[in-house]
């Protein structure tokens, strides 16, 4: 399992990475972690002839909190997210959803862009950006651009993202008062990939009224998906088994999971029902407080 | 006596493992001629090869040469094995493949990449065939044939009765039936194979490296398969290994495969296997069907048993198959005091790759299904489970045991065991607690499992694959041998050494405590030489560590040969001291009169003695210390004419409870407690004791709930990654409590038995029972592994009954 | 492409050496600079065996290229301890019988080291959570996990003391 010759380019600055992307062409792969891109290239299921690696490009590692928006720079690690005391303290649900991916020693070197870029369906941290509502920076040459989570994934291992094009940086939209939260997933052992997971985020009045609220589950189509009919079923109503069952109608009627060893279709699909209920019911009981 | 036998000493290996140091197959270093190699394997599960083209691949930078099948045709014997079927199996395939991942090609190159990058460029040509994956299809009439000249699938059959059966079934109150299926899982140690070849054209010999495991009865057929008289394959086994399990006995195929390579492309040839190819490829256990059958009375006693057992060994039979049908057979009853017995054992061969020796090898096959059944013979007669295996158990006084198939179980006492077990576990408790909880909509479950681990195995047992006639045309087989020797240098510095192959298991260390107080030495002073190597080595056949046979054989063969120094030492100081040996002692090295201490002669002085002066040793006595015992154990013959087999010498008793909790809307299974209570006899280092059976449950855990090596309905194969093939980490082992209670084997000089592959057989059961009662109330059965959420969900969605969520 | 000369600093010591860019950072330190106590086991980031510190991180020596290791400060279990004194981790790794084979010990060392260090007082769910980046088929984790207890309390206490 040894990778396939590549030429290797190591950028200083952003700009330069862009030129070297825009002459490589279809060619040129970008290298940030690696513990996606690597593990296939030992296994010989991607050969990119030109790799450029931006892990030297240090403006685009930092947490910020500007005008109640959290901005993660691209190559931000998983583990400094995850270490993170102002991202626990402002977005519990991106805080929870990154202890579950992989392991320790992988979200050490594994970056926030990598992970998002990759866009596994069952992968915590694309979940995680629908559900918050948050969105990428693209940079090109020519421009940059912002795409939300809702339009970036397109379909399996697929996203947006041209191929002279970078993201640079990831955006989240911050909790409001009285909201609350929930990223629950099963998997098979600790550390792999969801068989299903399920994400909501969601603020009450004081009445304990739903005001708004999203949910969204990893592992029942080839994108993270959200359900959008759980807006309209739970906006200005409090939570009830009654409402519940009907969020999971919609969860039936939008999810089409695959059946591999791991779980059949119908297994998959059960879990993104039973794990609705327990996000929402999680994610309104914290809201509430 | 430095009385260190039986003690929890820390090991001598872990210093230079923690540092860093250890010496494994990749880690020695090479000559720079050497070609580093990578293996074309088959993506077809079955198919004719019409034509492999090496030409582009031979072109790339850094190629040394391309060996394929065609290249080995003629210069290669298939490798024998112990059946009577004409299967032929190659290192490398020739004309036909049989399985996702057979070895096509072997290409050498400077480096791994290099042979990688020209691998990607070889161009084969097959036609497809049809696939042949179920193992009862395996048997059909119009199902595919692997090897045209076998004529069928079957590669070993034999039936076997003892006892009166037939009576036993007449007489039965209940039968009571289930057919079950064991999966096809595999060990993984995380060092891979790795085999650095040499063939020296001066004197054709080929010298190899490679962390092979044993059993060194394969070195013979290794040497058939080359064409060379034996002491021309010369093996050196590295000090260190990676774990084994018993899959690295599967290498074999692979130092003839480099071996020839080295010959035929004229460079050393290293070849370090990687993860995919070890998934796919390496060796596995086998998966089967059993149909069993018990017959009961009304009190829960059962009084005979019928197994129909096809055992599925893959695409090839290869040596030690069909072992894993008979490494249990004297056990077949397992801890039950059973004499009617009808066993029909089929060895069928499919489109998979082939088996090998694994942790537990035939053990979890064979319990699964019996140990199952004695759970549904309690809920048929809606009985206590624990009644069930008490009603069975073998007595204490019934020991020696003799079972119904020919095994003498030399020892225990399995009531007591089975009820210490019980008790650590709360058993009663749990039942209470179970109730409650099942109120409250939770799903708790107890398993139980008792079973009889064998250890040190007979040779003779492999010899029931053929019928008495068939037997007494070939060379009888016996015995359960192992060599050990221990040195002594003119200084008086002791080194042993060992033939059972370590790898991991902590001989050295044990070896030392046993050797230091026998020569009355400190343990640090013992140095112990683990390395193989098959021209200067004392080995037997099957040394190795194979079937659990350290504690048993090995360190039998270690203490008799440090007894041989020991009267040596006596005969040379006794003769100094002008006294008798009997009068003498030994202590912390010095030799001396036991009624007058003063009168003593130094260990090292004798040494001295024996080495620079020998004209002043006793009449008759040879110069030097250097002695080498060949242990083995009598109870150990060759099958009579009625098939009656001691397939093993000592036999231990594993009682198990685990009590689990089960999601009733994820249907994941948590297991909550293991408690775990093993008869191993005397222990002899209680630290390394607990140690083997930790990784022995954690290897059996992962049978229960998440190991499998799977394949499609149309042969391809689906776990070739850790990523897909799914070994239990930190998170997912439980609380275990072990528990120790000690009958002493009488047949071995210090009381030990085998241990380590006890739960690896019974947790798969153990877990599957809990999971059984756990969801008794939906009328379940569990007949399959592992036991994973999307198959235990499909269950309770098919019982009648629907679970009630909380 | 061609081969690049690269400058990795391993245990204090630099190595300057030519490799090829897809030379993976596990074999550059096996195999070019011999130090063979990393151990490879699955080459796709999963077994964990060749973990190694890399500029104070704890990663897969497999999901590198060496040439990415240029300049970097780079700690293997060779360099855990000079003078062949054990750290008081690799003590306990013997009291508690924390290895078998040995296989999967160096990765496991130096993960723990770099855990303890920004975590020095894990519970034992987060030491096995820790722990289930590295795969052991030996110990069933129980002696691991209690040589890591062993060695948090024992640094507990010296630092009351």
């Amino acid at each position: 399992m040894k990778p396939p010759k590549f030429e290797y380019y190591k950028p200083a600055t952003l700009e330069e990475a862009l030129n070297l992307l825009e002459e490589a062409g279809d060619d040129g792969k970008i290298i940030a972690g690696g513990q996606s891109l690597v593990p296939i290239m030992n296994m010989r299921l991607a050969s990119p002839k030109c790799l450029i690696d931006i892990n030297g490009l240090e403006e685009l590692s930092y947490i910020k909190n500007e005008d109640n928006t959290l901005k993660i720079g691209t190559l931000t690690r998983q583990s400094d997210v995850e270490q993170s005391e102002m991202v626990a303290n402002v977005c519990g649900l991106l805080a929870e959803a990154i202890t579950q991916i992989g392991h320790v020693q992988t979200r050490n070197r594994g970056t926030i862009g990598g992970s998002i870029v990759h866009a596994d369906p069952s992968a915590e941290l694309p979940l995680a950006l629908l559900t918050l509502n948050g969105s990428v920076q693209i940079t090109s040459k020519d421009e940059v651009r912002t795409v939300a989570a809702e339009d970036f994934f397109i379909t399996y291992l697929t996203t947006d993202i041209m191929p002279t094009e970078v993201l640079t940086e990831v955006t989240i939209p911050l909790m409001e008062e009285k909201s609350g939260y929930s990223f629950q997933e099963v998997a098979r052992r600790h550390g792999d990939f969801a068989l299903v997971a399920a994400a909501c985020h969601m603020t009450v009045d004081d009445e304990g009224i739903i005001t708004a609220v999203r949910l969204a589950l990893g592992g029942v189509e080839a994108i993270p998906l959200l359900i959008g009919d759980a807006e309209d079923i739970l906006t200005g109503e409090q939570l009830s088994d009654l409402l519940m069952e009907q969020v999971t109608e919609s969860v039936e009627m939008e999810s089409d999971p695959e059946s591999d060893l791991h779980a059949s279709s119908e297994y998959r699909m059960h879990l993104a029902k039973v794990l609705t209920k327990r996000v929402l019911t999680q994610a309104y009981e914290r809201a509430r407080g | 006596m430095t009385n260190v036998i039986g003690k929890s000493a820390t090991r001598v290996e872990d210093k230079r493992l923690l540092t860093g140091q250890g010496k494994y197959i990749d880690d020695l270093g090479t000559k720079v001629s050497t070609g580093h190699a990578a293996i074309l394997r088959s993506s077809h599960p079955h198919a004719y090869i019409k034509s492999i083209d090496k030409e582009a691949a031979l072109k790339m930078p850094g190629v040394k040469g391309i060996i394929t099948g065609e290249d080995i045709r003629g210069l290669v014997k298939p490798f024998s094995v112990g059946v009577m079927a004409p299967v032929e199996y190659y290192p490398l395939a020739i004309d036909k493949v049989r399985y996702v991942g057979e070895p096509m090609a072997i290409i050498v190159a400077k480096d791994r990449y290099a042979a990688e990058d020209a691998l990607e460029k070889i161009k084969v040509v097959y036609e497809a065939l049809p696939p042949l994956v179920g193992i009862e299809r395996a048997l059909e009439e119009d199902a595919p044939i692997l090897h045209e000249n076998v004529g069928s699938n079957i590669a070993n059959h034999r039936e076997f009765n003892y006892g009166d059966v037939d009576k036993a079934f007449e007489e039965a109150d209940r039968i009571v039936k289930h057919k079950f299926n064991f999966p096809k899982y595999t060990a993984t140690p995380v060092e891979t194979y790795g085999v650095v070849a040499e063939y020296d054209p001066a004197h054709d010999q080929y010298t190899v490296q490679a962390n092979f495991h044993g059993p060194f009865v394969i070195h013979s057929i290794m040497a058939q398969a080359l064409q060379i008289p034996s002491n021309k394959l010369r093996i050196i086994v590295p000090k260190d290994i990676g774990g084994s399990y018993g899959i690295k006995a599967g290498i074999f195929p692979y130092i003839v495969l480099c071996g020839l390579a080295s010959k035929l492309i004229g460079c050393p040839v290293k070849w370090i296997e990687d993860r995919q190819e070890h998934l796919s490829s390496s060796a596995s256990g086998t998966d089967r069907v059993t149909y069993i059958e018990a017959a009961v009375e009304n009190s829960g006693k059962v009084t005979g048993l019928r197994m129909k057992m096809i055992d599925n060994v893959g695409a090839y039979i290869r040596a030690p198959e069909p072992a894993s049908l008979y490494r249990n057979h004297a056990n077949s009853t397992g801890a039950y005091d059973i004499q009617n017995l009808h066993i029909d054992a089929y060895a069928i061969m499919t489109n998979k790759s082939p088996t090998g020796l694994i942790r537990g090898y035939g053990g979890q096959e064979l319990y699964f299904p019996l140990e199952r059944i004695m759970q549904e013979v309690a809920k048929e007669l809606n009985m206590d489970h624990a009644d069930v295996i008490r009603k069975n158990l073998v007595k204490e006084a019934q020991f020696p045991y003799k079972t119904a198939s020919g095994g003498t179980y030399d020892s225990g006492n399995y009531e007591e065991s089975f009820e210490l077990a019980l008790a650590t576990g709360k058993y009663e408790e749990f039942r209470k607690k179970q109730e409650e909880a099942r109120k409250n909509g939770k799903i708790l479950g107890v398993g139980l499992a008792c079973i009889v681990e064998p250890s040190g195995s007979n040779m003779g047992y492999i010899t029931v694959a053929l019928t008495p006639e068939e037997r007494a045309g070939s060379l009888p087989k016996s015995g359960a041998s192992e060599a050990a020797t221990v040195s002594m240098d003119p200084l008086g510095s002791v080194n042993v050494r060992i033939s059972t192959t370590p790898s991991g298991q902590g001989h050295e260390t044990v070896a030392a405590q046993i050797v230091s107080e026998v020569l009355g030495l400190p343990r640090e002073q013992i140095n112990v030489v683990a390395e193989l190597d098959t021209s200067t080595s004392a080995w037997s056949i099957a040394s190795g560590s194979y079937s659990s046979r350290f504690a048993s054989l090995g360190s039998s063969a270690i203490y008799y040969a440090a007894h041989k120094v020991r009267a040596k030492l006596f005969k040379i100081a006794a003769d100094q001291l002008n006294v008798k040996e009997a009068d003498l002692e030994l202590e912390k090295g010095s030799i001396f009169v036991k009624n007058n201490p003063d009168k003593k002669f130094s260990v090292k002085r004798a040494a001295g003695l024996a080495h620079w002066h020998p004209t002043s040793l006793p009449d008759g006595m040879e110069p030097g210390i250097y002695e080498t015992y060949y242990y083995t154990a009598d109870v150990a013959q060759a099958p009579n004419e009625q098939d009656m087999i001691n397939s093993s010498v000592t036999y231990g008793f594993v009682a198990d409870m685990v009590t689990v909790e089960i999601d009733p809307d994820t249907a994941e299974v948590k297991i909550i407690d293991y408690f775990t209570v093993h008869d191993a006899g005397k222990l002899l280092n209680p630290l390394i004791v607990d140690g083997q059976i930790m990784g022995g449950l954690a290897h059996g855990l992962g049978g229960a709930l998440y190991e499998e090596l799977a394949y499609d309905k149309n042969g391809q194969f689906l776990t070739g990654s850790f990523m897909d093939y799914l070994c239990p980490t930190a998170p997912e082992i439980p609380n275990v409590t072990i528990k120790h209670t000690e009958s002493p084997s009488p047949l071995t000089p210090l009381g030990a038995k085998g241990l380590g592959e006890g739960n690896t057989m019974s947790a798969p059961v153990a877990v599957a029972n809990a999971v059984s009662d756990a969801l008794a109330h939906l009328d379940i059965m569990i007949d399959d592994l592992p036991l994973s959420p999307t198959r235990i969900w499909k269950l309770m969605g098919e019982a009648k009954e629907k679970v009630t969520t909380p | 492409m061609g081969k690049h000369e690269i400058e990795v600093t391993i245990n204090g010591k630099v190595y300057q050496e030519e490799v090829e860019p897809r030379m993976l950072l596990s074999d550059f330190v096996r195999d070019v600079c011999g130090l063979t106590g990393t151990h490879v086991g699955c080459e796709h980031g999963v077994c964990g065996a060749c973990t190694i510190n890399v500029n104070g991180s704890a990663v897969r020596s497999c999901l590198m290229f060496a040439i990415q290791a240029d300049g970097q400060q780079v700690q293997t279990v060779e360099g855990l301890t000079s003078n062949h004194e054990l750290t008081d981790l690799q003590k306990n790794f013997i009291e508690c019988h924390g290895l078998q084979c040995g296989f999967c010990t160096a990765g496991i060392l130096m993960s723990t080291e770099d855990y303890l260090e920004k975590n020095p007082n894990p519970s034992s769910k987060e030491i096995k959570e820790m722990l289930s980046g590295h795969l052991c088929r030996c110990t069933g984790y129980d002696g691991i996990v209690k040589a890591i207890e062993k060695t948090i309390e024992e640094r507990n206490q010296s630092v009351l003391s």
